[in-house]
């Protein structure tokens, strides 16, 4: 490993970003954040959310209306887009249609005064790294969806950039080739070891592809995590509510010492968790982490409560089941279908406990 | 509604298809009749040039004589060689200031870009008479007097005032072809390194050639038979073919004129075939 700090600095750094449409409306709001050398990663977040404004003021397309984007240690606050040491995916691939796949390829180099036999070499590199070897003749018209993507990314990583943005590049696959592109698109990444900055409002996708993701919204990064942390210990309501599902249970918690608190709750009786919180609070748990059973679980300290089952999602290799237990919206619980013969083996209308381990609880203060 | 029950309940009971208009008598009927009322009177003209007869009444029998009489006649083809020269400037000059005035109003936000869009369509909708007189008093006014200059710097008022009509047309379409781009394809080249003047030359020119096609053909035909403008700005001894058919007929529509005219409807068909094909293989490169 070397130690030259060149290599240790971040190689994007947004310093409290700003930007203003119109007179009032903040798209973003005092960003800041760092992407490390060779990473993947993510913004995530709903549409409006700013994560799209993001990505642009990094390619140049727009610029802060305060704070400064640095990138690879050169402050870009007068670098144009087209000078900029970043290449972008757009979300239309935006593949020039009046040429053919190599000269969509290698327009970049030609732009940049590269000899004519150099283009033909790296266009050839760059569709074999993409899997379109041998289709450089061919018209984006005669390319289905997901080749046109490829000549987008070979357009774009032809120039060797710093950092490749992508904006949304799967959102226009069916979800088959969207499986398959996420595992390519990581896979490419290890080989060519540039940074990838994507913007996704898709959160598995974030989940499966990233190394970090920063959860927008509003035009606020609510948090700055892995994939893991980020799944099992959101920073708030919103993260918990936005990645994945989620069970919220609202009650009144009371400090009980020893680092526990005592919630009471209408339907899980007096529940005690670890943590600190006074007054009304929230506890929540993921749907996978929670128990269904028929009769009235026993394990020491686990939090249980008895209703019945009002509907059931099959998926095939699980199911959801909703569970009513008087109080509030209904339970989630995701049953793996891990045998073949019964599928969930519950039906509409059983009487059912809820449990789950206090431990996989997740504890918000208002 | 007593008739409209009759004749749903006569559709009912024909066994016709929903979408099988075509089948229907009285559609063909009305597609015959618009065809008919379209270009009877051209193919009427066409075949009475044609036709050996000094009035343009009764047929006589086939000739080519006043084919050749055309092609004698030195002052019609002199106004001939005028008009095509006229529309081959005009329109060179039109489309690229249509292409240049279509791309500011698409590409800038600019203070009174709503005013400059509208005056640059007013052309379009002035009647053309009023801009004929308009334009003959600004050139009487300003003593550009170029009648009597060698050819063809003697068409100089008339291209002038052809490119000013005919220019916003060619805008208007160029226009609307580059309502199509989709911008990331700008940003995309901007991105991969190019400067604005490349990105236009490399992205938005091939986007707006259909475009670039389509206003020039519509500069030209506007352009070979304006007679109205033409009329008031041309001097004495500048002439077009419409302003010498015009003076033709005065004495008397002889099948000299109906062969001439037919020459011109050739040309025009021909060269509209042209832009057609031209206009759809590109259309075929661009598809998806």
């Amino acid at each position: 490993m070397t130690s030259d700090s060149a290599e240790n600095k971040p190689i994007i750094e947004i310093q409290n970003v700003t930007k203003i449409y119109g007179s009032d409306v903040k798209a973003v709001n005092k960003v800041s954040l760092e992407v490390n050398r060779g990473e993947f990663f993510a913004l995530l977040g709903p549409s409006g959310c700013g994560k799209t404004t993001l990505l642009r003021m990094l390619a140049g397309f727009e610029t802060p209306t305060e704070g400064a984007v640095i990138i690879d240690g050169q402050n870009m606050g007068d670098v144009q887009a087209n000078r900029r040491p970043v290449n972008m995916v757009f979300q239309s691939y935006a593949v020039f249609p009046h040429m053919s796949v190599a000269q969509n390829v290698g327009y970049g180099l030609k732009i940049d005064g590269v000899s004519r036999k150099e283009i033909g070499k790296r266009t050839d590199e760059a569709l074999e790294l993409v899997k379109l070897g041998g289709l450089g003749g061919r018209m984006p018209d005669e390319l289905s969806g997901g080749q046109r993507q490829r000549v987008a990314l070979a357009r774009a990583l032809i120039k060797r950039p710093s950092v490749l943005l992508l904006d949304e590049p799967l959102s226009a696959l069916d979800a088959k080739l969207r499986e398959a592109m996420q595992l390519e698109l990581v896979r490419l990444q290890k080989t060519v070891g540039i940074t990838f900055v994507i913007v996704t409002h898709d959160q598995a996708e974030a989940l499966s592809m990233a190394n970090r993701i920063a959860v927008m919204e509003a035009g606020v990064v609510r948090q700055v995590a892995g994939p893991t942390e980020l799944y099992e210990n959101p920073a708030s309501r919103f993260v918990a509510d936005f990645i994945g599902q989620i069970n919220m249970f609202e009650g009144t918690a009371n400090q009980a010492g020893d680092g526990k608190v005592k919630i009471g709750t209408p339907s899980f009786g007096e529940v005690v968790l670890d943590g600190t919180a006074t007054g009304n609070v929230a506890f929540a748990v993921r749907p996978e982490k929670v128990n269904i059973s028929r009769s009235k679980p026993t394990d020491a300290g686990i939090i249980a409560a008895k209703g019945h089952m009002t509907d059931v999602a099959y998926y095939g290799g699980f199911s959801n089941v909703f569970v009513d237990i008087g109080a509030g919206a209904p339970v989630l619980a995701e049953v793996s279908n891990s045998t073949r013969d019964a599928g969930p083996g519950y039906t509409q209308g059983d009487e059912v406990w809820v449990s789950f381990k206090p431990s996989n609880t997740l504890l918000f203060n208002h | 509604m007593n008739l409209m029950n009759r004749l749903l309940r006569r559709s009912r009971r024909s066994e016709m298809g929903l979408l099988d208009y075509h089948r229907r008598i009285w559609l063909q009927v009305t597609v015959a009749l618009t065809l008919i009322f379209l270009y009877a009177p051209i193919v009427t003209l066409m075949a009475f040039s044609f036709n050996d007869s000094k009035r343009n009444i009764v047929w006589r029998g086939f000739t080519f004589k006043y084919y050749e009489k055309a092609a004698d006649n030195a002052e019609l083809i002199e106004a001939f060689v005028n008009s095509l020269t006229i529309a081959a400037v005009s329109t060179f000059v039109s489309v690229i200031l249509g292409a240049l005035t279509a791309y500011v109003l698409w590409r800038f936000r600019f203070r009174g870009r709503s005013i400059f869009e509208g005056v640059t369509a007013l052309p379009v909708v002035i009647p053309e008479i009023c801009m004929g007189v308009a334009l003959m008093v600004f050139f009487a006014r300003t003593g550009f007097n170029t009648g009597n200059c060698v050819w063809p710097l003697n068409l100089s008022a008339i291209t002038i005032a052809h490119i000013a009509f005919s220019f916003p047309f060619a805008a208007i379409v160029i226009r609307a072809r580059l309502e199509s781009f989709n911008r990331e394809l700008a940003e995309s080249a901007k991105d991969l390194g190019a400067n604005e003047f490349q990105v236009f030359r490399d992205i938005v020119v091939p986007h707006m050639k259909p475009g670039l096609i389509a206003g020039g053909l519509l500069a030209f035909t506007l352009s070979l038979d304006d007679f109205v403008i033409t009329f008031f700005t041309s001097g004495p001894n500048t002439l077009t073919f419409p302003v010498k058919i015009y003076s033709m007929v005065r004495f008397s529509v002889t099948p000299e004129v109906n062969a001439a005219s037919t020459i011109l409807i050739v040309i025009t068909v021909i060269i509209t075939a042209l832009a057609l094909r031209l206009q759809n293989r590109n259309n075929m490169l661009q598809a998806g």
